[in-house]
């Protein structure tokens, strides 16, 4: 029996090409791992700054919440508009059009691999930190990791399902990626990134709670550092946008689908 | 009929840009498109099991219509069935009843060897892990692939590409191929086994075969009847020998004599084609054959004598290079 037209055994074989694919690349994967290394950088600008007591994170909390930022963002990347753009200019896209699968599921599925293959640099990475930052060691308790995990899939959900809106759109530009770009602005500044969601004034902070982006690094990242969140409203504001994105995402690549042309197949 | 298309047609719009810096500079003002017809009003019907070779110039309108016989494209007028479905739909069954190989497009993961590209193929179609075992061991047995389906995609051949991609399209057993340039690139020995390979699966399983090609020895090789779409209308539907004698209705003579003879001794006798010391050959209407070479074999010490239909390529080939329809 299938479920949004997948089954266990489509599951399996669909990660295992994919994570036998991605590890093929394992060099580059290493590579986009380090590039992400931006969260430190950040901590290190907050450390010496007299701004960092307008944070809320004292000590060795700031400390762990940009390790915890990094890795929900190591385990929510999304790159599924390049993949896709490629993919339909050069015609690949037609012989996944015709079979009974959609063609997204083969794109969650090499996103899940990646994640897998970056799984031991990101370790790699984390504990380097804790060699250099001992002071910010620490064990999270299980039910936070529980939490942060369910809360980074959400996350990788909701800004897989914003890209591949975005993706959709190249069945009507064929440059669709452009706009991904445009997109990752606000992501950079509201997610929690470059710093914690703390750090703005209240009521930009209260504006910025009613978009996608603080759930997608600040809310995650704040579970695994230990820290006080609101999970009713966290988790809820995650689901909603995931119930919100996925019709419109499924409408528009349905629309899409009918546009086709088959660009260079 | 497992194929039915009424009516056919397919209209694109697309952007009308003048060269140059001026041309970029009016087209990002004031962006002109026009409308080009790619298919205008295709019908036609295609049995169970039929192998049909559908023939045209580049940019005929054979892969659009290939495209919407398979789902791919909407459309913009007539109707169209295939295997009991309207393809556009793509309805799951309807999907696993077909396949589309394009020549150098291919569905196998590139970093990977083909077994695993199939090992997915089967989990998505749903075949049962030993039908697909048995399927993939038969299927490579007739496309003599062996140690090539271990290895990774990247580092085979294109002969070799196409064998395993031509595999991966087959493994769900569809009841109808679309192939479009199947032989594409590849060398003769190739080719040749492609197309035996082809012969025998829809011996075997009584498929549905649509191809295109630009491999005369392709159609001939596999297809009895022929679609020859040119300007995206339909010119012929039929036997391809039908469709030579509609190309030239002349039959080709070629004559070998004991002696020289000059060019006008064959005035009234059809149209001098080539006269090389005695080695003659003329085109001649069929229904003037038989008078013909009476009169040649009267006139002339005749050493050989060879009656023959054009050769369908060069036929073909010249009709595609002038535009002549």
């Amino acid at each position: 029996m299938r479920v949004f037209g997948l089954n266990g055994r489509i599951i399996r074989a669909l990660l295992g090409s994919q994570y036998a694919t991605m590890l093929e690349y394992r060099a580059e994967i290493a590579l986009w791992a380090l590039s992400g290394l931006l969260p430190f950088i950040m901590l290190s600008l907050w450390s010496g700054s007299a701004a960092r007591a307008d944070l809320g994170l004292d000590g060795a909390a700031l400390d762990r919440y940009f390790l915890s930022a990094f890795l929900v963002r190591q385990f929510s990347v999304v790159w599924v508009v390049y993949a896709f753009e490629e993919d339909a200019l050069l015609g690949r896209l037609s012989p996944y059009l015709l079979q009974p699968l959609h063609p997204l599921w083969r794109y969650v599925a090499a996103h899940l691999g990646e994640q897998l293959t970056r799984l031991p640099f990101a370790v790699a990475i984390a504990a380097a930190f804790f060699v250099i930052q001992p002071q910010a060691f620490w064990i999270p308790s299980i039910g936070d990791v529980l939490l942060a995990w369910a809360a980074t899939w959400m996350a990788f959900a909701i800004a897989f399902l914003l890209q591949s809106l975005i993706a959709a759109l190249c069945f009507w530009s064929e440059k669709a990626s452009a706009l991904e770009r445009l997109l990752f602005i606000p992501f950079l500044f509201l997610s929690g990134l470059l710093a914690p969601l703390t750090a703005f004034p209240p009521a930009t902070r209260h504006a910025v709670q009613w978009t996608p982006f603080p759930y997608l690094i600040d809310f995650p990242a704040r579970l695994l550092a230990g820290e006080s969140v609101n999970l009713a409203a966290g988790f809820g504001a995650q689901l909603a946008w995931v119930l919100l994105l996925l019709p419109v995402v499924l409408w528009l690549w349905r629309a899409g689908v009918r546009r086709y042309s088959a660009m260079g197949a | 009929m497992v194929i039915t298309a009424e009516g056919l047609s397919k209209t694109y719009r697309v952007a009308d840009k003048q060269p140059g810096f001026v041309g970029t500079l009016q087209h990002f003002l004031r962006r002109r498109t026009r409308d080009v017809s790619a298919v205008q009003d295709v019908s036609f019907a295609i049995a169970p099991g039929e192998m049909v070779g559908f023939l045209g110039a580049n940019g005929a309108g054979k892969t659009t219509t290939l495209k919407m016989l398979c789902g791919l494209i909407h459309p913009s007028a007539g109707r169209v069935s295939v295997a009991g479905h309207q393809p556009q739909r793509r309805h799951p069954d309807f999907l696993r009843r077909i396949t589309l190989v394009m020549g150098q497009k291919q569905q196998l993961l590139w970093d990977l060897p083909p077994l695993d590209s199939l090992r997915v193929n089967a989990a998505v179609y749903g075949i049962p892990d030993g039908v697909a075992s048995r399927r993939i061991r038969e299927l490579a047995d007739l496309l003599e692939l062996g140690a090539e389906l271990t290895r990774p995609v990247r580092k085979l051949s294109l002969g070799q590409r196409m064998k395993a991609e031509l595999l991966a399209a087959l493994l769900h057993e569809p009841q109808v191929l679309f192939l479009d340039e199947p032989t594409l690139g590849l060398d003769v020995n190739a080719q040749s086994r492609v197309r035996q390979f082809l012969a025998d699966y829809n011996r075997r399983t009584g498929a549905t075969v649509l191809l295109t090609s630009h491999y005369m020895a392709d159609i001939t090789a596999l297809c009895p009847r022929v679609l020859l779409i040119h300007q995206g209308q339909l010119f012929h539907d039929g036997p391809l020998n039908r469709l030579v004698s509609r190309l030239a209705p002349e039959r080709l003579v070629r004559l070998e004599l004991e002696q020289p003879v000059p060019a006008e001794a064959f005035a009234g006798l059809g149209q001098l084609d080539s006269l090389e010391t005695c080695a003659v050959n003329l085109r001649v209407a069929p229904d003037q054959l038989t008078t013909v070479v009476a009169q040649l074999l009267d006139r002339f010490d005749v050493r050989d004598l060879e009656i023959s239909d054009p050769p369908v390529d060069q036929l073909i080939g010249a009709l595609f290079h002038q535009g002549r329809l």
